[in-house]
């Protein structure tokens, strides 16, 4: 297992590192929250990120995409999770090209690929139904009708779903209740008849939806993949999603842990910088060691989705759980070490963790990836 | 076939045709060999392990031959390592020789020092003890006021060392004292002697697991050739301060060692607490285990990562105090995840009905409490990161 980058992927993220911090600081989210943009994000900048070659990371050369690695992608959202910058580079780079991959035909692949890595289309994953993220609990229909397929059901949290062009759509064809046979994915489109979408707004200030389906008709070439097989390629690419987003909030609780720090060696109290009192310091240094042991994870489990290894679902939800786990402590400890200014908005450190909490519910929180790791080492 | 390949394939054979196979099992703490004028061998296969050991020079793989060592690269000894737990090879000699005294000798000590000293040491013919705390120095090491005075040909020392790690079964030690009282760590030096030397006297200290492996050293008058004076005069701070990186690195390994003795938390809550189907019934334990295994495994990939920036050149500094915080911090933890779990099963003291097993386990959970206190407390290497790695002002 290889935890180090080579020369490509130190490129990849330098060069990421200066994008988001030239052009996409936090100080762009607090822009677009303030002027209320409808998109929540910044189109022509998303443009020169795409042309960057980041939205076709995952998505092979001949599809016309960069074909990096999950490591590679880790790298690029690592440096946004540093300026907690909104695009729609996650949902549709990270969730969506992977699935259309893994489940799609050709024909799906060869129409869609090509402009989800150019940066034109935007699809969202419909997938979660209830606030706490349940990967096979899922009750939204898809049913045979006289002539195609008939679509029902509710999406809750669905990432950039109120500016997606197209939904993948998980929906239950047979089975019981949280079966991992009889899901199917679809491939919707966002302004089809019976498909109404309500923009959630989250505390992170980023893009989220809840997305109805009523009765919503489909053609044949709406399925991605075998009905009732969408298990395998979707826990594959939530695995994938996983990893990386471990890497955006390593880049979160990074940045707030530096910004902490400074903070630390410039504020005066009592007549000493407060970063000189043994119980300030104590608690950055044990910071320290879990950002440390939350990389190393995080670069295992983008290293291990790369080589295929066969332990990657559990490194996946190591990694998940530690990111949790560390950012959840860190965004918490920098509001309190800023004291009373890291509790007003004029103060960006806020804004960590407000993303925070968002992304350690989405796609499985720490207990739920703990879970998950026993379970796979069967404990 | 790469000359590494090549050296892979010898070792693996040269391994497989002369390690005994009772020395490829997991070793007890009391079945360690430490070498030394009075050396002890739990069974004829440990002696012979390390004479064919010494003879290659793999006692010490990484040291030039001209002292005893191996003379491996560092891809080479790596191989070694892979190799040795491959077989499952015991390590044939256990020395605060090799761990810490050897490499800071290497570096500071003079030709003459190194040829005395450190042939015997890869030998396993002579066995060291370290003199560091005093009951007033303990976290606060640069306080020790053990005393080096000058006489012309000598040095004359007095004091107390207290925590000597089996000072009582040492040859010689290497000892910090004080040789300039007018300041703190800039009148510290590095002195080695011969525990045979008149006026030094060691007493066993009684744990709370009830083992002694630690002493209180009392020197009165012990005269000192100035040749044992390693390094500068009142320069042994900075020698002290490497030696305690070469000691932490030892001490966070420890988890390690006593691996395949101790069982794993999550084998020992399947048999505690596991359903029919194996898995763990009591919720809060199952994620409590399940936590523990996850950082066990962060860990091991950070170690892993470390060594690689290290190849690479990119390591960060600090690493080994992290390592050292860290490693012990998880280790009692795992400890007290065991007793949770296997209830009073793990808490017999002696004789029957408990297992070697139950007993041992119950020892090592009191004897795991010393990991964060020994080597730089928890607290000391939490103000080692914050000051060094983080830059955080005193």
């Amino acid at each position: 297992m290889n935890l180090t980058l080579n020369e490509e992927q130190t490129m990849l993220k330098n060069g990421a590192h200066e994008f988001f911090k030239e052009r996409m600081p936090v100080k762009a989210l607090r822009e677009l929250r303030d002027k209320d943009v409808p998109d929540g994000f910044d189109r022509a900048l998303w443009g020169e990120m795409a042309g960057l070659g980041w939205a076709g990371i995952l998505i092979p050369e001949q599809f016309g995409g960069a074909d990096f690695g999950y490591k590679g992608m880790g790298q690029v959202l690592e440096e946004a999770g540093r300026c907690l910058a909104a695009s729609p580079l996650f949902s549709s780079a990270v969730l969506a090209a992977p699935l259309l991959l893994k489940a799609g035909t050709d024909e799906h692949k060869q129409a869609l690929l090509p402009t989800l890595a150019s940066g034109e289309l935007l699809i969202a994953l419909a997938h979660d139904e209830s606030p706490r993220h349940a990967p096979t609990r899922i009750a939204t229909r898809v049913e045979q009708s006289a002539d195609g397929l008939v679509l029902n059901g509710a999406k809750t949290f669905v990432v950039d779903g109120h500016v997606a062009d197209r939904f993948i759509v998980v929906a239950r064809s047979s089975g019981e209740r949280d079966a991992r046979d009889g899901l199917t994915l679809l491939l919707v489109d966002a302004k089809a008849p019976g498909v109404s979408v309500t923009r959630m707004r989250m505390v992170d200030s980023r893009n989220a939806a809840a997305v109805r389906f009523d009765k919503v008709a489909l053609g044949a070439d709406a399925l991605l993949g075998k009905i009732g097989e969408g298990h395998a390629p979707l826990a594959a690419v939530l695995d994938g999603a996983r990893a990386v987003l471990a890497a955006e909030m390593l880049g979160n609780a990074s940045e707030a842990f530096e910004r902490t720090l400074a903070y630390l060696k410039l504020r005066k109290q009592f007549g000493a910088v407060i970063g000189s009192f043994q119980a300030l310091k104590h608690r950055a240094a044990h910071m320290f060691c879990e950002l440390e042991l939350t990389r190393s994870a995080v670069l295992g489990a983008l290293d291990a989705l790369d080589s295929r290894h066969a332990d990657s679902a559990a490194l996946c939800s190591l990694a998940k759980a530690k990111a949790c786990d560390t950012l959840e402590l860190v965004s918490a400890e920098a509001v309190q070490m800023h004291g009373g200014i890291g509790m007003t908005d004029a103060e960006e450190i806020g804004f960590f963790l407000k993303r925070a909490r968002v992304a350690q519910q989405w796609l499985g929180d720490a207990s739920f990836h703990r879970d998950r790791y026993a379970t796979l080492k069967g404990f | 076939m790469s000359a590494l390949d090549q050296f892979r394939a010898e070792t693996r054979a040269w391994l497989e045709a002369n390690c005994p196979a009772s020395m490829r099992t997991p070793m007890p703490e009391d079945e360690r060999v430490w070498g030394g004028r009075n050396a002890r061998f739990s069974n004829p296969d440990s002696k012979l392990w390390l004479a064919r050991m010494v003879e290659r020079g793999w006692t010490v793989p990484g040291w030039p031959k001209a002292y005893g060592g191996g003379g491996l690269s560092r891809d080479e000894l790596q191989v070694l390592k892979e190799e040795m737990n491959r077989l499952g090879c015991r390590s044939p000699l256990f020395s605060f020789g090799i761990s810490m005294l050897g490499p800071v000798l290497l570096k500071y000590g003079t030709e003459e020092q190194k040829q005395e000293h450190l042939p015997r040491i890869a030998r396993g013919e002579i066995r060291w003890c370290q003199g560091y705390s005093e009951p007033g120095a303990g976290s606060d090491l640069a306080a020790l006021a053990t005393r080096a005075e000058d006489q012309g040909d000598h040095y004359l020392v007095n004091g107390q060392k207290i925590w000597t790690s089996y000072a009582n079964y040492a040859d010689w030690i290497f000892c910090l004292v004080r040789t300039d009282t007018s300041t703190k760590q800039a009148g510290i030096s590095f002195l080695l002697f011969d525990m045979r030397s008149e006026g030094v006297e060691t007493r066993p200290i009684t744990l709370i697991s009830g083992a002694s492996v630690f002493c209180e050293t009392f020197l009165t008058n012990v005269r000192v050739p100035k040749g044992n004076l390693v390094g500068r005069l009142n320069g042994g701070w900075e020698i002290a301060k490497e030696l305690l990186q070469h000691e932490r690195g030892m001490i966070s390994d420890i988890g390690k060692s006593i691996g395949g003795i101790v069982p794993d938390v999550d084998v020992v809550a399947k048999k505690y607490l596991g359903d029919a189907d194996g898995r763990i019934s009591d919720p809060v334990l199952r994620d409590a285990v399940a936590r523990h295994v996850m950082d066990d495994r962060a860990f091991g990939l950070t170690m892993r990562r470390a060594a690689q920036e290290s190849e690479a050149g990119t390591a960060n500094g600090g690493v080994s105090s992290m390592f050292k915080l860290f490693g012990t911090e998880q280790n009692k933890r795992k400890f007290e995840l065991i007793l949770k779990c296997a209830g009073t099963d793990a808490l017999g003291w002696e004789g029957a009905p408990f297992s070697e097993e139950a007993l041992t386990l119950c020892r090592t959970w009191l004897r795991s409490k010393g990991n964060s206190i020994e080597g730089g407390t928890s607290e000391i290497q939490l103000n080692v990161i914050a000051k060094r790695v983080l830059g955080l002002p005193d």
